[in-house]
């Protein structure tokens, strides 16, 4: 094992849940290498339900795997109670759109100093590929047999709209820039929100993209990624990048130390 | 838990004394969302909360403020949260999941009439069995039952106290006539408050399993002191890791958390006993209608007529011996209570005598006459 895995990982928990070729492995390996640069001991870890969402139980350290959608809920009460610490949460398109979505938003709003890392890989993968609100429009799912009639939210738009204060994207397939990207998000004081793109050669694989071999995917998602700002986005691409940066609205936990004063 | 000697008296109203019992027991985190009538214990709380050092926040729903106690929690701090009952439907996810991994948190559910949106501004019982049976799934809830502005504030001393030294959450069930009732109560000064056992240093911890020194009770660290924790809502072994696609270990983990409640029921029953020695009738009552039923109970023996009362504080685990028990010279076991007759079925499984029950509909209360007039039918 990576001399990484050895130190980080939960030995008892492994091997982790995730299919071969699923981006969410390479979203950890990215997060180990963040955490080893920034100390993991500053970190307590939330997550909801879905395949992303069991990423922080693979790591050794405080982690709390909650109920779908209520990670941002839960991990508003235990930052607020912990302010010292950095709280990182883990969660999926499902997860953080549509069953935890007026957490997710709320705690934007609030700008609660917590990290969401939303891994979209465009479909609920642990029930077997419905649709999500990260489904694109037309994609054929389980439950969209007929192609889905709904347009996808785009997060980062709504994270930014919901007032996060730190708003990026990246793609499973630059693993080098989701740890610089990570770093970035956990260092920044307020809401900072980072959707990362990740490949599901299993159920996005069969359903949406009609092809399961993971490099097929990895290169779908690898030239689906533009960074830079000025370039036309062409029909399924999406930008990559840091989008939004506000350091001056004061986080919620500075109000509070305002109003005991 | 007794007061000490150096208390003071003040005329509040029963929410009030629950937020001024939640903050004698140490409370130091409350989510909240407002709804009628529970929303006075949140206004407290905001009010009071940053004066003592602690963290008072509006929530955007119920399912927020039941999540953010189990965060705060786990963080270290007492959490609270305050509802009625639409609110409370919403929170029975999070007390499952309280349940399954462990987490001490209270909640106030001032009982309103239902159902659905129901009767905001009446009184009601009807949320006892939501109380007991609300989440899904196999599990032991807590559940006190106050029946004046003294007692919410001396069960939530004591809901926050149980919910640490069980690792549970408990739910204070009011109602609408005790939270919005001004009466006389009594702060104790410093009132016995337990807290959460750490694990003792230089063993192993695993934060999941039984103590038997505890009363099947695991040790509780708390987030941050450097154990690793993994708390999962999944059915889980004794270090934290799932086992819910295996039979044995996920009946160990739900056998153990029901029998952390119900082999310590002694320690976590509360009850008054009015005349019950050798009572012929005997009234079984809880939360505001207890207070009705002991005037009828006390006409009544004023008439020589044998009646008696059992006044349940703690409504859950049912205390199936103790009634037995006070029951047994008794042909006959009437209870009143605002709802169709619901503990009524728990106090009829319980003994042999005949029971009747006296429902409650459409916010209404018993009157003390009513009460009395069926414990003098014989």
């Amino acid at each position: 094992m990576n001399p990484l895995g050895k130190k980080y990982l939960r030995k008892e928990a492994l091997p982790t849940i995730f299919c071969p070729g699923c981006g969410h492995g390479t979203v950890l390996n990215s997060t180990l290498r963040m955490l080893d640069k920034v100390g993991l001991e500053n970190f307590l870890f939330v997550s909801g339900i879905g395949c992303s969402s069991w990423l922080p139980v693979f790591i050794k350290a405080d982690v709390l795997h909650t109920l779908h959608g209520r990670a941002v809920a839960v991990a508003t009460g235990l930052k607020l109670v912990q302010p010292d610490k950095k709280v990182m949460v883990f969660n999926g398109d499902g997860d953080n759109m549509a069953i935890g979505g007026n957490h997710f938003i709320h705690a934007a709003r609030r700008n609660i100093d917590i990290t969401v890392v939303m891994l979209n890989n465009y479909i609920y993968g642990m029930t077997g590929g419905q649709a999500s609100p990260g489904t694109p429009l037309n994609s054929k799912t389980k439950t969209s047999p007929y192609g889905s009639h709904e347009k996808p939210f785009d997060a980062v738009k709504l994270a930014i709209g919901a007032g996060a204060t730190f708003v990026a994207r990246e793609t499973s397939a630059s693993p080098i820039k989701i740890t610089r990207t990570l770093e970035k998000a956990v260092n920044h004081r307020g809401f900072s929100f980072v959707e990362i793109m990740s490949q599901c050669p299993t159920q996005a694989g069969r359903n949406i993209y009609g092809k399961s071999a993971p490099s097929d995917i990895f290169r779908i998602l690898r030239d689906s990624a533009v960074s830079k700002k000025d370039t036309e986005l062409l029909q399924g691409q999406f930008r990559t990048g840091i989008f939004h940066l506000d350091e001056e609205t004061p986080v919620y936990s500075q109000k509070i130390e305002v109003a005991a004063s | 838990m007794g007061a000490s000697i150096n208390t003071k008296a003040v005329v509040i109203q029963g929410n009030e004394a629950s937020a001024e019992g939640a903050l004698l027991a140490g409370c130091t985190f409350f989510a909240g969302y407002p709804i009628t009538p529970a929303t006075e214990i949140a206004e407290v709380m905001a009010e009071r909360m940053p004066k003592v050092g602690g963290i008072f926040i509006q929530m955007e729903d119920e399912l927020a403020s039941i999540n953010s106690l189990i965060g705060a929690a786990w963080g270290g701090h007492k959490a609270l949260t305050a509802t009625s009952g639409p609110g409370y439907s919403l929170m029975q996810e999070g007390i499952g999941y309280a349940a399954v991994t462990e987490t001490p948190c209270v909640i106030i559910n001032v009982m309103r009439g239902g159902p659905s949106t129901g009767q905001p501004t009446m009184t009601s019982q009807q949320d006892v069995y939501q109380a007991k049976y609300g989440s899904h799934g196999d599990y032991e809830p807590i559940v006190l039952v106050p029946s004046s502005a003294q007692e919410a504030l001396d069960l939530t001393i004591r809901a926050f106290n149980l919910s640490e030294k069980y690792l549970v959450p408990v739910t204070v069930l009011t109602d609408e006539v005790v939270g919005h009732t001004r009466e006389r109560v009594v702060i104790p000064e410093s009132p016995e408050i337990y807290n959460r056992v750490p694990p003792p240093e230089g063993e192993e911890y695993l934060p999941f399993r039984g103590e038997e020194k505890l009363g099947g009770v695991p040790y509780r660290a708390n987030f941050g002191e450097g154990h690793n924790i993994c708390v999962d809502g999944q059915l889980h072994d004794e270090i934290g890791m799932r086992v819910g696609h295996m039979v044995a270990p996920s009946a160990q983990l739900v056998k153990r958390i029901m029998a952390k409640i119900n082999d310590n029921i002694d320690d976590i029953s509360d009850y008054e006993l009015y005349h019950t020695d050798d009572a012929e009738v005997v009234v079984l009552a809880y939360g505001s209608t207890a207070r009705v039923a002991l005037r009828s109970v006390l006409d009544a023996r004023k008439d020589g007529i044998k009646a008696g009362l059992i006044k349940l504080k703690t409504l859950f685990p049912f205390p199936d011996a103790m009634i037995r028990n006070e029951t047994r010279s008794a042909t006959r076991v009437i209870v009143p209570e605002c709802n169709a007759g619901k503990i009524c079925n728990e106090v009829q499984r319980v003994v042999s005598v005949q029971v009747e029950s006296m429902p409650k509909f459409g916010g209404a209360m018993h009157v003390p006459s009513e009460i009395f007039e069926a414990i003098k039918r014989s």
